[in-house]
């Protein structure tokens, strides 16, 4: 029996000093570790986003048992269908009658009638060269009262074009119907956590007498087609960058990128592209900004010199609240980053010839499966994978951003920092929990 | 109905046949990997194993791309294990199938070979196709385990004391809040009648003690999963075999199985026929346990995981949602995992018997030690 007594000391493969970093990719490609922090979303909880809608998933039985399971784990069972492939439906080439019979069958017997089914198909739909467009059009047909939309679970496809997550998040919104324009409204698209309504955008929105709708905000179909009358899209995460221009093109939504970020000046630029899609001036920020750097210091004292380790989930952008946290004295010692996005190259490049001596390791390579994870002094984590790498019981837990953007993420951040000092947490309870913070419509 | 066993409305489903050679290996210093895309790695090690976050084992995916399946490409795949192999040296090597290998009639048998001689270590490929369960895996994983490692030390002597292996023990079948709590309680209720626990395939124990396996006077098989093991061993070692898991009430008939098997060498299973109890109850799980619990409870069984039509004594094979829901609606009592819940009606009284093997770790906590209390009554 393997028990883990101390770990093992040689990182090499698995670390690099961000000097030497390469970009995008910094490690060689190889067998992968999957780590025990699950709070991340996947394409299940995002799917649940869309109220009064049904899920059913076609795939093998080895697919299939994640993806009920979290189905099952957020209560949402009965909202939940599968139909399984066996080796004969394979070679049998009947898959499209499997969609379309399996899939009527489910809803012919469900003791609801949904608004919406997402309909997943996977990697074998694919490889067997399934007419799934056909397989939608006699859906609708046949089930003219109920929206279809098709998703998909093909994680064989993550390098050939949009990967499954870019893809679900553009398949969410697939279902929004034309509508009138109201220049007063927007929406927020594509996050899976509903983004802080005390952040600046929504002050923005307020001063020009506009609102902004999330998909979270809505536990109705209706109320989730009510987005259709957005002039505009804004998207925070770029893997929502797909659902914006389909949106665009298809609704004529403009799509508005205003990335999350802990740069200032990027955090800056962003809100002013609001303020100007909105007819409002520009505006500095200054105040903002030494809130930011006031609590930024605070954290500092907190802290006292005591090494930060951050991780890729805690925030799509890693590298710039490094450099954020850096450039205020605090000692950041660990990055956990499998590849570096587009986003971060400017921050990469800033770290790479300003704080060299960064530690970059990977998540998912085999040597951190028994690195060791013991570390000589209170060590603080951001992200639930740097506090399993960490074994640090000092984290804050957040996934994706934790839905805070601008300066107020970064206030609101800083608040977490403390707390997460001065408070110890049960990680190994705490980083298991599969998509933290999907509070679906305030059921699961 | 077409698709009928296929279709779940709103049930579970088992964990797969790659998660079963996983979890059978976990704890034998070897490397698994999974050849996939992505997803068989994190639902295993999130759904089908309790312990992957206290202990290390090296279980890993490919991350199969879309070219490298068109265009054939195994050379990656094996070269990707031959280096993870050179930077972790485990004791051995094992490769699993999933769909799209299966699809695209990837050799495991001529990648393992190829591994072989490439890092000389000995290494099985496992045509697993995530399209059976849990089940057929562990069997595959106990098989080769089997065929291969135990030959590197025959010819063996017998124990002095009478001994036993025990076949078939997988956290998938065993739970609890500590996953170790009915083997335990499996060895100490052994010892306490004489019985000397051999090794246990394979929780709580090491590779070099499954080596030594043919030292024991028979094999006790507690899941499916282990019986082909058995018989390898019987074949190859005049070893006998007792199926039956050990559960309070038929304890007693399991040593007394194994006494007698000590003394022939035939080959037994510790289960009978009972249909002494006053209610119909029904069970629903993996075939040697319910086979087992369904003797002693005097209830009737469905099987939908992979079994062996000759060790039926109470139960039937049955898979699919509706198939199950159309058999339990004849029964006053229901025994079976809590997210069997959805087919119960309102008639028939469910009594939840966690099993990790379908609702991974959502009631792992509450599954009862068997072997020491059937904590519920009819």
């Amino acid at each position: 029996m393997l028990i883990r007594i101390g770990g093992k000391q040689d990182d090499s493969g698995a670390r690099v000093k961000i000097s030497a970093a390469a970009y995008p990719a910094p490690f060689k490609s190889g067998l992968e570790y999957s780590c025990a922090a699950r709070g991340t979303w996947n394409i299940v909880h995002t799917g649940f986003l869309l109220p009064q809608s049904h899920e059913i998933f076609i795939c093998a039985m080895g697919c299939l048992r994640g993806v009920v399971l979290t189905a099952a784990e957020m209560g949402f069972s009965h909202r939940f269908s599968t139909i399984e492939i066996k080796e004969n439906d394979v070679y049998e080439g009947t898959m499209e009658d499997m969609i379309t019979s399996g899939v009527s069958q489910i809803l012919d017997t469900l003791d609801y009638t949904p608004r919406a089914v997402l309909v997943y198909t996977s990697c074998i739909h694919h490889f067997v060269g399934c007419d799934i467009q056909l397989c939608f059009d006699i859906l609708r047909k046949r089930y003219p009262h109920i929206d279809f939309a098709d998703c998909y679970m093909d994680p064989i496809m993550r390098k050939s074009g949009l990967n499954p997550d870019q893809t679900m998040r553009r398949q969410l919104y697939s279902l929004i119907k034309p509508a009138e324009k109201n220049a007063k409204k927007l929406n927020i698209i594509g996050s899976d956590l509903k983004i802080d309504t005390a952040c600046e955008l929504f002050d923005i929105a307020k001063e020009s007498g506009a609102a902004i709708s999330q998909i979270q905000d809505f536990d109705t179909y209706d109320g989730y087609q009510s987005m259709g009358q957005a002039f505009a899209n804004i998207y925070i995460d770029l893997s929502a960058k797909a659902a914006a221009e389909a949106l665009e093109n298809r609704l004529g939504q403009k799509a508005v990128c205003l990335p999350q970020s802990f740069g200032y000046d990027e955090i800056s630029t962003a809100l002013n592209t609001l303020r100007g899609l909105l007819g409002l001036s520009e505006k500095s920020y200054e105040e903002k900004r030494k809130m930011c750097d006031e609590a930024i210091e605070n954290v500092r004292q907190t802290l006292g010199g005591a090494p930060v380790e951050i991780d890729y989930t805690a925030t799509p952008r890693p590298l710039s609240l490094a450099r954020l946290l850096l450039t205020h004295g605090i000692n950041v010692t660990r990055l956990y980053c499998d590849s570096f996005s587009a986003a971060e190259k400017s921050d990469l490049e800033f770290l790479q010839k300003n704080f060299p001596d960064i530690d970059v390791y990977a998540t998912v390579q085999v040597k951190m499966r028994e690195l060791d994870r013991c570390r000589s002094c209170k060590t603080l984590a951001i992200g639930q994978k740097a506090a399993y790498f960490a074994s640090s019981p000092y984290f804050v837990n957040i996934v994706q951003g934790g839905g805070m953007y601008g300066y107020s993420g970064i206030l609101k951040l800083c608040g977490m920092i403390t707390q997460a000092w001065e408070h110890e947490k049960d990680t190994k309870n705490l980083i298991q929990i599969k998509g933290m913070g999907c509070n679906c419509h305030g059921v699961c | 109905m077409a698709y009928a066993e296929q279709i779940a409305k709103s049930l579970s489903t088992y964990a797969a046949d790659s998660s079963g050679v996983c979890s059978a290996l976990f704890e034998l210093g070897g490397m698994v990997v999974m050849h996939d895309a992505s997803g068989c790695n994190s639902t295993y090690s999130t759904h089908d194993e309790p312990r992957w976050y206290d202990f290390d084992s090296y279980i890993f995916i490919s991350g199969l791309t879309e070219n490298e399946a068109i265009m054939g490409d195994d050379e990656k795949l094996i070269s990707d294990v031959t280096d993870a192999a050179k930077q972790l040296s485990p004791s051995f090597i094992a490769v699993t199938g999933t769909p799209i290998p299966m699809m695209t009639g990837t050799d495991f048998a001529a990648v393992a070979k190829e591994i072989e001689s490439r890092t000389g270590l000995p290494t099985f490929g496992f045509d697993t196709n995530g399209m059976n369960t849990y089940v057929s895996g562990v069997e595959m994983a106990y098989a080769s385990l089997a065929e291969r490692f135990t030959k590197y030390m025959r010819p063996r002597e017998k124990t002095k004391e009478p001994s036993v292996n025990i076949l078939g023990a997988t956290p998938l079948d065993f739970s609890g809040e500590d996953c170790y709590t009915q083997i335990h309680s499996m060895r100490k209720m052994l010892g306490e009648n004489g019985i000397t626990v051999q090794s246990v395939w394979a929780m709580g124990d090491t590779l070099q003690n499954i080596m030594n396996s043919s030292s024991a006077w028979a094999n006790l098989v507690v899941s499916y999963g282990g019986l082909k093991a058995a018989k390898i061993m019987q074949r190859e070692y005049g070893i006998p075999y007792v199926v039956g898991r050990p559960i309070k009430g038929l304890n007693e008939a399991i040593v007394a199985a194994l006494h007698k098997s000590f003394k022939d060498d035939e080959n037994r299973i510790a289960y009978e026929k009972n249909t002494h109890a006053d209610k119909k109850i029904l069970l629903i799980g993996e075939g040697v346990t319910s086979e087992s619990l369904a003797c002693v409870l005097g209830a009737d069984a469905v099987i939908p995981t992979e079994f062996d039509s000759e060790l039926l004594r109470n139960g039937t094979l049955a898979r699919g949602e509706e198939s199950l829901r159309n058999i339990a609606q004849n029964y006053d009592v229901l025994i079976a995992d809590p997210l069997y819940q959805p087919i119960v009606q309102s008639c028939t009284k469910f009594i939840p018997l966690p099993h990790e093997g379908f609702s991974g770790r959502m009631f792992s906590a509450q599954a009862p030690d068997l072997v020491t209390e059937i904590p519920f009554k009819i």
